[in-house]
């Protein structure tokens, strides 16, 4: 059993880290939404999967039931859960607001930032391709079927 | 693809979602339940609406911007603890008061209101990523 | 028990600003005043909370009225309690700044909640004694940080926040996972628990690999040296308010966490440790210096120079002696005033002289002479000149490690501190000196609400240099408790407690001793 939530562990983080080396922003999302989940089997698996009582006051009663299950391991993947799952849902919303601006979703195309006063450009930046307003629909469409195929 | 058996049907649903998650709210202090799966269930009903019938109907019927029920949750759940300052002098340790109504004692706790302002930030909190990611895609 | 509660206050008072902020989302002016109430209410209960400390020592709370190793405790010793007092000072400073700084857009944004729940998880992340709550705590930084960062939606603001977001998500991952085999290993997460118990259990693969865990996401969140590279691809971008503010606190969490992860917890006395961290001391200090000289962009330079200064604060827990220590908790104070102000100068210079391009700005010592001698305090403070605070920082952790036979520490030390002086004076003569590239269309002005702060901030770092007594001696404190655990277990889990971990702790370092040769034994005798 043991064996089992290890292997099950070790697969959602192998393939969370698999798909974070991808230079396509969004998989590197969905990277880290399942490496969070591997995260949260750890920390749950850590509390021991013992007892199959659940830790809540019978009615009526004072106290938990002895053989209850360890309730903190519960809490803590629950808090992260909801953690993983505001964090997942704000990187969506920006990622779909930079696609909006950028453009492009792949990560080597993602120099804005870095040109501000860099060394190695002009100090206007970095010098806007002058056919490029002319052909914008075209180039777009084109871009992300890049981004579709090789990301 | 706006579908008008899905309209239809969402304003019938998203009452009985809004109740239900009302009722899980309140059952959730002894029970399963609470103000953050309630709130999930809510938020729910508020996206179930603005996805059959557009962001603008969910919107208007949440009447306020879902940060300020963010905001309003937060006072709630932060406020709830301040009674166990001055009574205990630890925050967030909850007080409760019955009261006896006849029947059966009405038991109500800070606790309640600590629940209430989580189903609050909860529906805020999905809402307002939820509204933003519908109307970046509508518009 | 009132005196407790100054543990609390500096917490929720931002939540309930932001919150209420966010309450009245519509109206901007309600919402400034609120911010500006909830800043001045911060400050003072966080002087209080500092006021506490110097009197009483380590203060703890339990929440909830739950008994220690299961309630949340927040616990604040002097490192702690001067970070809340500074992260107060600092909120308040960058708050006049936002007056002019912040624009109409912004604030219809939600500037004002998500500032101060980042203000709510910076103070929250200093306070807590329990390691999962630390989690937490960085993730509500993370949250809300991600918010301001991106705050305008500019090309730029976008690209860097995916890089922040994205790397410092991928550290809080690791941090999780730490903390997963270490209550894996232990059963417990309260850290005063954690200190008590981890001394007696011998160092296991999963606990090794814990420790290590959390070191590779402190230094992420901290921007040691091979992990960096999202601070400067993402501060420059950010508003200028909120560029001071993140440069001023959010990697001094990281090291804030770092230290107290490898005071109280995994302890640096093995020498394998010792090593790694001395390493990645030098490392960052170096990558950082040369980062920044080739840099055009005022706050691009100063972004490599966070992570330079941040090799000296690791310099300091690497050495691992109480002076050190106290050394490293001086220059942290330090080094968050004038960072700060740093990046609010970089705001001045660009509202002086148009561009925060150094190639594309000049001429400011003629136009704007007293904001060249506003600029020199930190700057020169920074570089590590008498008689600014940043002089007693460097002197502080220089000593220690020359006494601590660290001679190529100290080296790289001192020749970092000569670079970071060409990267200020590059500052100096491209903005100031040099006459401007571009013919000024009108005089610009720098409006009153940037200078305040900048003068405020310039005066503390000052005062910290010229009457450096009290707060070395305050900084003494700090690391007499970081060195010694008792008095962190103790206001938590009471004297007897504390006495029974002290002995498991000095009863180890012996057992160790005898099992080393005797060359460590005489550098072990050293450190105590």
């Amino acid at each position: 059993m043991t064996f089992l939530y290890a292997a099950a562990i070790a697969a959602y983080s192998g393939c969370g880290l698999y798909l974070m080396l991808s230079r396509h922003v969004v998989r590197i999302i969905l990277g880290l939404a399942l490496l969070t989940n591997g995260a949260i089997f750890l920390i749950f698996f850590s509390g021991r999967i013992g007892s199959m009582v659940p830790a809540v006051i019978p009615l009526g009663d004072q106290e938990l039931a002895l053989d209850a299950a360890n309730s903190l391991p519960q809490a803590l993947a629950l808090t992260a859960i909801v953690i993983g799952f505001a964090l997942t849902a704000f990187a969506v919303a920006l990622l779909v607001a930079a696609y909006k601006r950028l453009d492009t979703l792949d990560a080597r195309e993602m120099t804005a930032a870095e040109d501000m006063g860099s060394p190695f450009l002009p100090p206007g930046g970095r010098p806007e391709p002058a056919v490029k307003p002319a052909e914008e629909p075209a180039a777009a469409g084109k871009k992300s079927d890049e981004v579709k195929t090789n990301g | 693809m706006r579908s008008i058996i899905l309209v239809a049907s969402t304003r019938i649903f998203f009452i009985a979602m809004v109740v239900v998650s009302l009722w899980i709210l309140l059952r959730g202090h002894n029970e399963p339940g609470g103000g953050f799966i309630g709130g999930l269930m809510g938020a729910a009903a508020f996206a179930t609406l603005a996805f059959a019938a557009g962001v603008d109907d969910a919107r208007k019927m949440l009447r306020i911007h879902p940060a300020v029920l963010m905001g309003v949750g937060l006072v709630l759940a932060a406020v709830s603890g301040l009674p166990g300052v001055f009574l205990n002098g630890s925050y967030l340790q909850h007080q409760w008061l019955e009261v006896p109504l006849g029947l059966f004692d009405l038991k109500l706790g800070t606790t309640l209101v600590f629940d209430i302002g989580v189903y609050f930030v909860v529906i805020g909190g999905v809402l307002s990523f939820m509204f933003r990611l519908y109307e970046e895609d509508q518009g | 028990m009132a005196d407790q509660l100054d543990l609390l206050w500096p917490v929720l008072i931002p939540i309930m600003t932001a919150a209420l902020a966010a309450c009245f989302w519509y109206n901007i002016k309600a919402q400034r005043i609120i911010s500006f109430i909830g800043l001045v209410l911060l400050f003072a209960a966080s002087v209080k909370l500092t006021m506490t400390v110097v009197e009483h020592g380590v203060i703890a709370k339990q929440f909830g009225g739950w008994a220690p190793p299961f309630g949340i405790s927040f616990v604040a010793d002097p490192l702690a309690a001067a970070l809340v007092a500074i992260t107060g000072l600092l909120a308040l400073t960058v708050g006049i700044f936002g007056f002019y700084d912040v624009r109409a857009r912004h604030e219809r944004a939600g500037f004002y909640p998500l500032f101060h729940g980042m203000i709510t998880g910076v103070n929250g992340a200093f306070l807590t004694g329990d390691a999962f709550n630390l989690y937490v705590w960085f993730e509500v930084m993370l949250v809300t940080s991600l918010g301001l960062l991106v705050i305008s939606r500019s090309r730029e603001q976008l690209d860097g926040t995916i890089k922040y977001g994205i790397l410092n998500l991928f550290g809080t991952i690791l941090f999780l996972i730490g903390l997963a085999l270490l209550y894996g290993a232990t059963g417990t997460l309260n850290m005063a628990d954690l200190a008590r118990v981890l001394p007696g259990m011998t160092m296991t693969p999963g606990l090794m690999t814990a420790a290590m865990l959390f070191l590779a996401a402190f230094a992420i969140k901290a921007g040691l040296f091979p992990l960096f590279f999202w601070l400067p691809a993402s501060y420059h971008t950010a508003t200028f308010a909120v560029g001071a503010i993140f440069a001023g606190l959010l990697t001094k969490v990281g090291v804030y966490a770092t230290f107290r992860t490898f005071t109280l917890l995994f302890l640096i006395e093995g020498d394998t440790l010792r090593y790694v961290f001395t390493f990645i001391a030098a490392m960052t200090m170096i990558t950082g210096v040369f980062g920044a000289a080739v840099q055009w962009n005022i706050r691009r330079i100063l972004s490599f120079h966070i992570i330079s200064q941040i090799g000296y604060m690791l310099m300091g827990l690497a050495i691992a002696t109480p002076i050190a220590w106290a050394g490293a908790a001086f220059y942290i104070i330090h080094h968050i005033i004038v960072k700060a102000n740093l990046f609010l100068l970089a705001g001045a210079i660009r509202a002086a002289g148009g561009s925060d391009d150094l190639r594309k700005t000049g001429g400011l010592l003629k136009s704007h002479p007293w904001l060249a001698v506003l600029f020199l305090i930190p700057a020169l403070s920074l570089a590590g000149l008498p008689p600014l605070s940043g002089f007693w920082a460097k002197f502080l952790v220089i000593d220690a490690s020359l006494r601590a036979e660290y001679y190529g520490l100290a080296a790289v030390a001192l020749v970092v501190g000569v670079l970071t002086l060409f990267s200020m004076m590059k500052i100096w003569m491209e903005a100031f000196w040099k006459a401007s590239p571009v013919k000024p269309s009108r005089r610009r002005y720098v409006p009153v609400a940037f200078i305040i702060p900048i003068v405020m901030l310039g005066a503390v770092t000052m005062t910290i240099g010229l009457f450096a007594e009290p707060f070395v001696t305050f900084a003494r404190d700090a690391g007499e408790v970081l060195v010694d655990p008792p008095l962190y277990i103790a206001p938590v889990f009471g004297a007897e407690a504390a006495a029974e971990a002290g002995a498991l702790i000095s009863g180890e370092a012996i057992e160790a001793d005898i099992i080393e040769n005797g060359a460590a034994e005489g550098v072990e005798e050293e450190v105590r």
